[in-house]
């Protein structure tokens, strides 16, 4: 059978193909942005394809200190022990609230769908964080609050409570107790369902500007979406007050713009890269979620 | 196998009464559950207590529980509703959220049947890719992303207005564009990744259904017409009574980050989360924060629960509980 293309068809490729385009502008401008030079961006404006390239403002950014590669360090540490912890907390919880033989397991799930549907609010949570917990400008603020996440905990029981109770039953009997039952037979089975978790909670830590807004005043502790923000706001400002005179010579011949592009380059790149090898498992996660609900 | 784990429990039960309850405590797995507890306590319930601030005169010193009790008690409530800004900022947010969710549906629904009606298989694979990616940056590289487009002397749009010989636009002190810009950046963020919640729906229906309608000559306008769409009627609703239950809660990453909190800008886009951010960390106005805070929590609750059991009761599997 041959595919013949009728007129609705070219109606639908054009306007997903504008789409698409729309979709992926933003971050060709902000590449082609980086690489243009000064002079080329005052006579032409922005280009898809800059008429002078120049690597300057990569340079600038580079030169302009350690607090890039720090920021990157703190992301990465937070990413990674936030979403080991995370995985760990939410799937055992998810365990515990599969087993039907567990008591008040009524009441647990309560209390954790409770939460999903009523908060004290921004200001009680930033009292209780600051005040009482003693979490302002340390690592653990930027872990901490974001560990438990009531959604993530339904997720991986609704998966455990499909795995065939004969699991359960045969490893008991075999005499196995259930931190063995546990980590040796359902986190291996939970794999799917822990690899779709695993990564949207690195994406949340990865991403998060929110905790480090909050609670993180320390330009040493920033995380890299917070020094994002902090250095696009401030370049014009960083431009003007810059100490030594190498690096005054480096920035002013570097466009602004072109200096703020490089900066969300920098900070989008990873994600950019490894898009096309994980895109597929959030896929599958939220259809996944969505065939569920 | 059940009714022989029964007996022991009896036994124990007679025999012990409380003890033996006890000793069937499954205390590893209540061990395995306790992380989360706590956490949960900590972040979510502690904080609760907290809501009692919007009756108090909170002093840093004193904390939660020791600071005073508002004499009169509702002044910070009066504060709110006689505010301006406060007023404003919840019709933004409700009005915002709104159109929002009517724009986001149209556009997600719409992608999704498109995609679906592609017949090559990698153009389809690769747009879907394309649309989802704007999922995966963070409202600050959005807002860096718009401030490029937005630009006066060297954003495209002004570019393009200029080409057309029309005047220059300084988006960020005109507040009338906004509304605009708001639902345009909602779609660009969040089109894929709905379009693949929808995309999931529609491939959970027969294909007998179009096979049969293909034998009566049904064109392919007729079939989205008279498959798709009635049979994906019951997931659009659920998800739009979702999505209203969320209604008194802005996100604030997007708001904060694209209008960078402009003054210039309030009047369209203050909403009730940068609001009570504003209070809480600019201004050091506490109390009038914790009063709109109670309420948008208060209020979100009964939101929450009121779309939640009339999307229960349209399909019992996709309410939240």
């Amino acid at each position: 059978m041959t595919k013949r293309m009728d007129l609705f068809d070219i109606v639908i490729y054009v306007f997903i193909t504008v789409l698409s385009f729309m979709c992926l502008y933003p971050f060709l401008m902000v590449v082609a942005g980086s690489l243009s030079s000064q002079s080329s961006i005052l006579n032409n404006g922005y280009k898809l394809i800059p008429e002078e390239w120049t690597l300057g403002s990569y340079k600038a950014l580079f030169i302009s200190g350690k607090s890039i590669p720090r920021a990157y360090g703190v992301t990465i540490l937070v990413t990674t022990v936030g979403t080991g912890l995370s995985l760990i907390i939410n799937t055992m919880m998810g365990f515990v609230l599969a087993r039907k033989e567990v008591r008040g397991r009524k009441l647990l799930n309560l209390y954790v769908l409770f939460t999903m549907l009523f908060t004290g609010g921004m200001v009680p949570w930033y009292i209780v964080c600051v005040n009482y917990l003693n979490l302002k400008n340390t690592l653990w603020a930027l872990i901490m609050p974001m560990l438990v996440n009531a959604w993530y905990i339904f997720l991986i029981r609704n998966f455990m409570m499909s795995i065939p109770g004969e699991m359960y039953e045969s490893a008991k009997i075999d005499g196995a107790n259930d931190y063995q039952v546990f980590f040796r037979i359902y986190l291996s089975l939970a794999k799917p369902v822990l690899a779709t978790v695993g990564l949207f909670v690195a994406l949340r830590y990865w991403n998060d500007w929110w905790l480090g807004l909050m609670l993180v005043d320390k330009p040493q502790l920033q995380p890299l979406q917070l020094l994002l923000h902090t250095i696009i706001s401030n370049i014009q400002f960083l431009k003007t007050m810059n100490a030594s005179p190498e690096m005054q010579r480096v920035w002013s011949s570097v466009p602004t713009e072109g200096l703020r592009m490089a900066m969300v380059v920098v900070s989008i790149g990873p994600i950019v890269l490894l898009y096309p090898f994980v895109q597929k498992y959030f896929v599958k996660g939220i259809m996944v979620g969505a065939v569920k609900g | 196998m059940d009714k022989i784990k029964f007996q022991p429990n009896m036994r124990g039960r007679k025999k012990l009464g409380a003890l033996g309850k006890l000793r069937k405590l499954n205390w590893r797995l209540y061990s395995m559950a306790l992380p989360a507890v706590i956490l949960l306590a900590l972040f979510s319930y502690w904080p609760m207590f907290g809501l009692v601030l919007a009756f108090k005169d909170f002093k840093f010193k004193d904390g939660i529980f020791g600071s005073q009790w508002m004499d009169p008690f509702f002044d910070h409530f009066e504060l709110l509703y006689t505010s301006p800004d406060a007023i404003n900022a919840l019709k933004n947010t409700l009005t915002l959220n709104f159109s929002f969710i009517i724009v986001g549906t149209i556009s997600a629904l719409t992608l999704a049947i498109l995609l679906n009606e592609v017949k090559h298989n990698n153009f389809k694979k690769f747009s879907q890719s394309i649309t989802f990616l704007p999922f995966f940056v963070s409202w600050v590289v959005v807002g860096a992303f718009l401030a490029e487009i937005l630009n006066y002397d060297n954003g495209i749009i002004n570019r393009i207005l200029v080409m057309l010989n029309l005047e220059r636009i300084a988006f960020y002190m005109e507040p009338k564009y906004w509304p605009t810009i708001l639902n345009i950046e909602n779609i660009w963020k969040n089109m894929g990744y709905n379009a693949v919640v929808y995309l999931a729906a529609i491939s959970g229906i027969d294909s007998s259904y179009y096979e049969a309608a293909a034998i009566d000559g049904a064109s392919r306008f007729q079939k989205i017409r008279y498959i798709t769409l009635p049979l994906l009627k019951s997931t659009i609703i659920i998800l739009v009574l979702l999505a209203l239950g969320r209604i008194m809660n802005a996100d604030f990453g997007m708001f904060f980050y694209s209008t960078k909190g402009l003054y210039s800008l309030w009047e369209t886009t203050d909403v009730i989360d940068v609001f009570v951010y504003r209070g809480l960390r600019v201004t050091g106005n506490i109390g009038i924060a914790s009063a709109a805070g109670f309420l948008q929590s208060g209020i979100s609750l009964i939101v929450v629960l009121v779309f939640n059991a009339i999307a229960r009761k349209m399909d019992k599997d996709s309410a939240l509980f």
